[in-house]
């Protein structure tokens, strides 16, 4: 009787092994009982070929495709790439950085799921695919502007949209809100404040 | 279909001649669209030759919002996604979330939670397959399945107080236990559905139109679906057994028995077999889910994570506070990122979070079943008759509030 190998020893295999053999990671890391590796951006296509693959990886779904926007980063967007193993039952997140002009190679080539979710995540960040075969914007209007998810677009969009009778069509206009949005700091004083409190500027002093 | 591949190259030839191509919009205001959707077809003739799904019409920028809320306030938004089974994609918000704090569910909970994901199946799968049977031509399998629908709809709100939008689950169990007479009377429920379902089959399954319009259309292969990333009935009808119920055990699923049906040739009426199936195993794990529950909390005790209980709340100081400070400020989760995915009805429904660490999610990515599927639909219409696209699009189960986010 074989024994079946726990998931915590099937995923250590998994990360000596894909450090000894891909060279473009320039991290792994597994965190939650969820490995974890970051690649160079070029490297992409050859990492996620690989991984398809490889009889140790053959990672030959891809789950998921998104991106994240960490604005203070040098290069602000992440795209993380979900991927999974039907045959082997296991998972991979591989990530890589880019920011708002270095485009990212495409992977349509190695999954054709990927079209969509690439398409995703130009419309929402404005991350480019290079040799995408169908860059348009997915989700949002006809005619949008401007990349939705991003930190630094703000939550009530910048157009609103409403039929005018006049001109017997929908138009666009700015957006007018009658009252500001509202954004409650809840941040406990007690345990997360970082502001200094008017009088108070000794508090964390030593004396 | 190889011939009508064969009459697709010998119609490139023609076009050059005569331009007979035709371009037509189904929908966005079709019934047979399942909500929103605006599909460009280019047609030769009666065969499809190409389909430019536009999506997007019932974007409500859900991700966005979430960023905006505290973990406990973003959860009503996911029975906003999948409408037709609304429990199931807070389960997988849930469990990211339990994933990074390191919450443990009480066992109770635990069994709630497995209950109310199989009527969600049941939910779901209901609404597909009479409405496909109704796409095709039929009209009472929606009838009788609607009502069952409601029954269930009934025990949605007998536990959570709405009919849908549920809110029930909770990061750390459920909301509230469940009344001792509900549970009697899902127990009750399990018997004549089946005996409906019987019903449902001898009017469906093997009827000559039926059979007519879903055998051998929109065939899948293994490769394709791996290719495509398809999950859920959309691998199974085409003979993979993959479910993550069995090969991520989550919740109570482990101890339970049930089975895994898949079909054979990967068309449409296998995944019709495949989600009538499911039904039936649903019941099944309802009625041992019943049998097995045990008595106790639905709330971890203790916890920062849960609201104190009412009576606590009169008397001690401390858990005032903290209820306050649990329904204004909102609990924080530890800085880190997860994907947790459930077997949603539709297929694997995941939510990728990232947190920093504050009260509300830095990001959160939710990666719906039917999003894949609906992408493949240029793939699996090609070459197939007009009529056909109707087909293929019920049986890939598209919901637009998953789809578009």
């Amino acid at each position: 009787m074989s024994v079946i190998p726990s998931k915590d020893t099937m995923l250590t295999e998994l990360k000596t092994h894909l450090g000894a053999t891909l060279k473009a990671i320039t991290s792994v890391s597994v965190a939650h009982g969820e490995l974890t590796i970051t690649v160079e951006r070029d490297s992409i296509v050859k990492t996620l070929e690989f991984l398809k693959e490889d009889s140790q990886c053959r990672f030959e779904t891809l789950v998921d495709l998104c991106g994240a926007d960490y604005p203070d980063a040098a290069e602000r967007f992440e795209i993380v790439y979900h991927m999974l193993s039907m045959r082997l039952n296991q998972r991979i997140r591989v990530k890589l950085r880019t920011d708002e002009i270095a485009p990212v190679p495409s992977v349509v080539s190695v999954f054709p799921v990927a079209n969509w979710y690439e398409r995703e995540a130009f419309d929402m960040y404005g991350v480019v695919f290079s040799d995408h075969p169908d860059m348009r914007r997915i989700l949002t209007d006809y005619g949008f502007e401007g990349y939705p998810l991003r930190k630094d677009f703000p939550l009530t969009g910048r157009v609103q949209v409403r039929y005018d009778e006049a001109q017997k069509r929908v138009v666009n206009e700015p957006v007018k809100l009658v009252q500001e949005y509202r954004n409650f700091d809840f941040l406990s004083p007690w345990e997360g404040m970082q502001a200094v409190i008017p009088g108070d500027e000794k508090a964390g002093q030593k004396s | 279909m190889a011939d009508q591949h064969l009459d697709r190259s010998k119609s490139s030839v023609i076009e050059d001649m005569d331009d007979r191509k035709f371009t037509i919009n189904f929908g966005p205001q079709h019934p047979a669209a399942h909500g929103v959707l605006r599909l460009v077809l280019d047609l030769d003739g009666e065969i499809v030759d190409r389909v430019d799904p536009h999506i997007g019409l019932l974007h409500r920028g859900t991700e966005k919002l979430i960023e905006y809320k505290t973990f406990l306030q973003a959860l009503p938004y996911f029975d906003r996604l999948d409408y037709v089974a609304p429990m199931n994609q807070e389960h997988a918000y849930c469990l990211a979330i339990e994933k990074l704090a390191g919450i443990e569910v009480p066992v109770r909970a635990k069994y709630i939670r497995v209950i109310f994901s199989e009527i969600g199946r049941i939910l779901s799968h209901m609404l597909n397959v009479t409405t496909q049977a109704m796409d095709v031509g039929a009209l009472t399998p929606p009838l009788w399945g609607f009502e069952e629908r409601e029954k269930l709809m009934v025990f949605y709100e007998r536990a959570s107080g709405s009919r849908m939008h549920a809110a029930y689950f909770r990061p750390g169990g459920v909301h509230q236990d469940l009344p001792p007479e509900l549970v009697e009377d899902i127990h009750k429920f399990c018997d004549p559905f089946l005996k409906t379902m019987d019903d449902l089959e001898t009017l469906v399954t093997e009827n000559r139109i039926f059979k007519q319009r879903n055998v051998d259309i929109g065939v899948v292969s293994v490769q394709d679906a791996l290719d495509w990333g398809f999950s859920g009935v959309m691998v199974r009808g085409s003979g993979l057994a993959w479910d993550l119920r069995r090969a991520e055990p989550y919740e109570v699923y482990s101890e339970l028995d049930f089975k895994i049906p898949i079909g054979k040739n990967g068309d449409c009426w296998d995944r019709y077999l495949c989600r009538i199936e499911e039904m039936r195993e649903s019941i099944k794990i309802i009625r041992q889910c019943i049998d097995k529950m045990p008595v106790g909390p639905v709330l971890p005790e203790h916890s920062k994570y849960a609201p104190p209980r009412r009576a606590e709340m009169k008397s001690s100081m401390e858990a005032l506070i903290h209820h306050f400070k649990l329904y204004t400020e909102g609990f924080h989760v530890p800085a880190g990122e997860a994907y947790a995915c459930v077997e949603a009805p539709k297929g694997e429904f995941g939510v990728y979070l990232v947190s920093d660490g504050s009260n509300r999610p830095y990001r959160l990515k939710i990666k719906a079943p039917g999003y894949a599927h609906l992408h493949a639909m240029d793939y699996l219409c090609r070459g197939h008759m007009l009529a056909d696209v109707s087909a293929v699009l019920g049986s890939l189960d598209i919901v637009f509030g998953e789809v578009d986010r």
